[in-house]
């Protein structure tokens, strides 16, 4: 008899004897197994086929135009005229303007993220699940429309407050959303051991649990200052002005574009910025995660007499986050009459709308899928430097998208300007990075070795694209398409620049109106707005479950 | 016809470590081979550039008359005529049973198509569960159904990455074995890769041991294990006990355990390393006559057997005795050990025997 799989080596061999010694694979293991198996059969480091590469370049180049274009342009009348547009006092003025709002605004939503993460994911809070769902709400309302609302409430919200109470309830729930994930990950292991080193529940809380929350929190504060200095909707309508507020004036006002892409320089320049940093906090934050495995399901701190306390703080804030601009809207759609509804006009404006926004997910699906095959099958600088090019339009504010797409038809493709093309362009700029994100997720979903499989089955390449690749990653693809879509129809600053002359989306009359402090008027186009965003978002949950 | 034949087969990543050093493999046709070794050892790299997913640095693999790999060529994959067996079979999810069996059976009328997938699902003995969904088998049928759907396109080669790893220990026998007579059926060559030395010893015709990216013994599995070509393989393929012995004039070694015989003891070696395996030392008692004694320091109960271990005087560490009958002593109790059969000795510098 050979050996059985039970017997154990006697000590008198050899040390090296790496037979069954190899990692025994437990029942939980089946992810770290995929990716061992991705690593054996993987087509990672292998150079990206032609069919792929050729349009993903495509795809890069024409997400960096506009940034490439935006430095030619602003340097167009000399470094001299462009450094004293940007030393300008005004310019000092605008960037005090735009960091003190964005400083208010993240500090008020760490605020809020991380004591509702606490309490709806750490407590014993009554209704907790439909706590965390109502927390993650606000991000489907457009920052124009919690600014319609406040405004149509209060129009003496206007200015610096206004704007700070819109962004932060419409933006709160990037920081909700990381924290909370990362207050589950926690291992409670850690804090029972805190506790039991003689640490009280506070003091836990801020040694142990704090530090570790403070990656995914950093992360999400972040991005809400991303979301700030890119809001054009809500500062615009509570007329206080900020880079992009200036922006847009100054090239409405004058026939000199110079300023206006100067003035983009800098706001690009500090999104790009803030969008480096992120990227480093959330590499980091990757890192200090330890052993997730499987972790104790976390035992909910009881509330006692702060519970009315608590319920009270997240009542509150869902009430005015969610609650108050539905009620407002419910409002002045009562109070408006059949005359001031222009039904046929809102019909025409729901349909362009529905057109342009789903041209534009549709271009950047297209767009996204070569760049999102690559960026989840090939390692190496090129295949980095594509996905990063392809994420340009994550750190570009859509006005400087817009103005940027401006002036290269003006100067290079004059039959577009002003065209639907151009609109369906920026679109696909400004949203590549979603479409990719969704696509990479999909691909990433499908084992590499399945296209190995295929290929020794006889398949060439694009055979296994074709059969393989793209139908496993299809229903990931069309969520990405889905969500596209639902950003599409929300764009406002770049609609507002280039969209034809004559043609109103959803986005745009509700600006335009709610400007004009008629509210009722703008109220139908603000519900429909939610209605028509809500039929993607309602599928798209239904497809995550 | 379908002799695989690699030599010279070297690799490497990027500025690192040579992977592969000029490793040289030759399969004949029909046969079913394991390739065996520690894991970072190159038999995956091997597999990979067999099967055509990573390119050689030099070397060449030969299939029958064609050339897969050599000087200015690379075959592609869907060129080779290689079928693959993944760990955890790998089905495509969004294609049922007989989908994936068919889905290398390209340029066939359908009814030949049909034909051969039913053929292919009878032979792994799933006739029937065609129009299952993957997700709907066992892990041990989604292995079979991976068997089917590599050999439906009648490859000439059969590469199998430790495809009964996923499986639980009772049900990998069963599976193990079906896939070695649906080889044989269809008399593909195969190419097994493992580091579970007892699934190369159990199920491969030839075994090839690897280490540090070059073949170190290539063998039937009853040679490799009872004539190791060094003490490192001798360890590596199962139990080993290994004894310092001096070579006396009449051919057997004198060792701890006493005079051992050995098996064609080499010219001129007058000192090594003595093999043994733990299920060729025996307990007797303690005063027998001639015997070497020792004391049992730890018994391990398997049922079917017991490993026993026992210090030695004159050995610094202690020796495994497999026990087949019932056990008879304790920890701490003196016990009587007796050699039988044949030792291989090896030089002290690690070279073969003889």
């Amino acid at each position: 008899m050979p050996t059985s799989p039970s017997s154990a080596r006697p000590t008198g061999t050899l040390a090296a004897a790496p037979v069954g010694r190899e990692p025994q694979h437990g029942p939980d293991s089946g992810r770290r197994r995929g990716r061992r198996l991705a690593g054996r059969f993987g087509t990672a480091g292998r150079r990206p086929p032609l069919i792929l590469l050729v349009p993903a370049c495509a795809a890069a180049l024409f997400a960096l135009l506009p940034l490439g274009y935006l430095a030619v342009r602003a340097l167009q009348r000399g470094p001299a005229f462009a450094w004293d547009v940007v030393a300008d006092t005004r310019t000092l003025d605008l960037l005090g303007r735009s960091l003190g709002l964005t400083a208010v605004v993240v500090t008020a939503c760490l605020l809020l993220g991380v004591s509702l993460a606490w309490l709806t994911v750490r407590t014993r809070l009554p209704g907790g699940r439909a706590w965390s769902v109502l927390a993650t709400l606000p991000l489907a309302v457009p920052s124009y429309v919690a600014a319609f609302a406040w405004l149509s409430a209060e129009p003496g919200l206007a200015g610096f407050g206004g704007a700070a109470l819109a962004l932060t309830l419409v933006s709160f729930p990037y920081v909700y959303l990381p924290a909370a994930a990362a207050l589950r990950g926690i291992d409670p292991a850690q804090e029972e051991a805190a506790r039991s080193l003689g640490h009280g529940p506070l003091g836990t809380f801020l040694r142990v649990t704090l530090p570790q929350l403070r990656p995914a929190a950093a992360g999400g504060a972040l991005l809400v200052a991303l979301y700030v200095l890119s809001d054009f909707g809500a500062v615009s309508l509570m007329r206080y002005d900020t880079f992009t507020r200036a922006i847009h004036t100054s090239y409405r006002a004058s026939f000199d574009r110079t300023p206006a892409a100067a003035l983009s320089v800098v706001l690009v320049a500090m999104t790009i910025a803030l969008v480096a940093a992120e990227a480093r906090t959330r590499g980091r934050a990757g890192h200090a995660r330890t052993g997730t495995g499987t972790a104790r399901p976390v035992v909910p701190v009881a509330l006692g007499r702060w519970r009315p306390f608590a319920l009270l703080w997240c009542g509150t804030v869902t009430a005015v986050a969610v609650a108050f601009p539905l009620g407002t809207l419910g409002y002045w759609l009562a109070v408006g009459s059949s005359a001031t509804w222009d039904l046929g006009g809102l019909a025409q404006t729901a349909w362009a709308t529905f057109g342009v926004a789903a041209a534009g997910a549709g271009l950047t699906t297209f767009l996204a899928l070569p760049v999102g095959v690559i960026a989840a099958r090939h390692r190496g600088r090129g295949a980095g430097l594509l996905e990063q090019a392809a994420y340009a339009g994550h750190a570009l504010p859509g006005i400087t998208v817009a103005l940027a797409l401006v002036f290269f038809a003006v100067r290079y493709a004059y039959p577009l300007y002003q065209q639907l093309p151009l609109l369906v362009g920026a679109y696909a700029v400004l949203f590549l990075p979603v479409a990719v994100a969704a696509t990479r997720a999909a691909v990433l979903q499908a084992p590499p070795v399945l296209e190995d499989v295929a290929r020794s089955l006889g398949r060439r390449p694009w055979q296994v694209l074709r059969e393989v690749t793209v139908p496993l990653a299809a229903p990931g693809v069309a969520a990405g398409a889905a969500l596209t879509f639902v950003v599409c129809m929300k764009e406002l600053p770049a609609t507002l620049l280039l969209r034809p002359t004559g043609m109103d989306t959803l986005a745009t009359r509700l600006w335009t109106e709610t400007g004009a402090g008629s509210f009722a008027a703008a109220a139908p186009y603000a519900a429909a707005l939610i209605l028509l965003a809500a039929v993607p978002s309602y599928l798209l949950g239904r497809h995550r479950t | 016809m379908n002799e695989l034949h690699i030599e010279g087969l070297t690799k490497s990543y990027g500025a690192g470590e040579p992977v592969l050093r000029g490793l040289a493999l030759t399969v004949r046709a029909g046969a079913l081979a394991a390739v065996l070794g520690p894991s970072g050892c190159g038999k995956t790299t091997l597999l990979r550039i067999v099967a055509g997913f990573l390119h050689a640095d030099a070397g060449t693999v030969r299939l029958g008359d064609r050339t897969l790999v050599g000087p200015g060529v690379h075959l592609p994959p869907e060129r080779r005529r290689i079928g693959i067996v993944p760990q955890e079979g790998a089905l495509f999810p969004h294609l049922n049973v007989a989908r994936n069996v068919a889905f290398g059976l390209t340029g066939t009328d359908r009814a030949e198509r049909r034909r051969r997938t039913e053929e292919m699902l009878d032979l792994v003995g799933l006739a029937g569960h065609g129009d299952r969904m993957p997700h709907e088998l066992s892990g041990g049928q989604q292995q079979r159904v991976a068997l089917a759907r590599a050999l439906a396109p009648r490859p000439q080669l059969v590469l199998l990455d430790e495809p009964f790893n996923a499986l639980d220990s009772a049900l990998r026998t069963g599976v193990r074995s079906d896939v070695r007579a649906a080889l044989r059926a269809t008399g593909a060559t195969a190419v097994l890769v493992t580091h579970d030395q007892q699934e190369a010893l159990s199920t491969a015709d030839l075994v090839a041991v690897v280490r540090d990216g070059r073949v170190a013994q290539c063998d039937t599995p009853q040679n490799l294990y009872r004539r190791p070509a060094d003490p490192w393989i001798a360890d590596f393929v199962g139990d080993a006990v290994l004894l310092r012995g001096t070579v006396d004039d009449d051919g057997t070694a004198v060792t701890a355990l006493g005079a051992v015989p050995l098996a064609d003891p080499p010219a001129g070696l007058r000192a090594g390393t003595v093999l043994l395996r733990p299920e060729q030392l025996h307990l007797t008692d303690v005063d027998s006559v001639g015997t070497v004694r020792g004391t049992v320091t730890d018994v391990s109960y398997y049922g079917h057997d017991a490993m026993v271990t026992v210090t030695v005087e004159g050995h610094d560490t202690p020796v495994g005795i497999r026990v087949a009958g019932p056990l008879t002593v304790r920890p701490g109790e003196k016990t009587g050990i007796r050699v039988v059969g044949e030792g291989g000795l090896h030089g002290d510098d690690g070279s073969p025997r003889g």
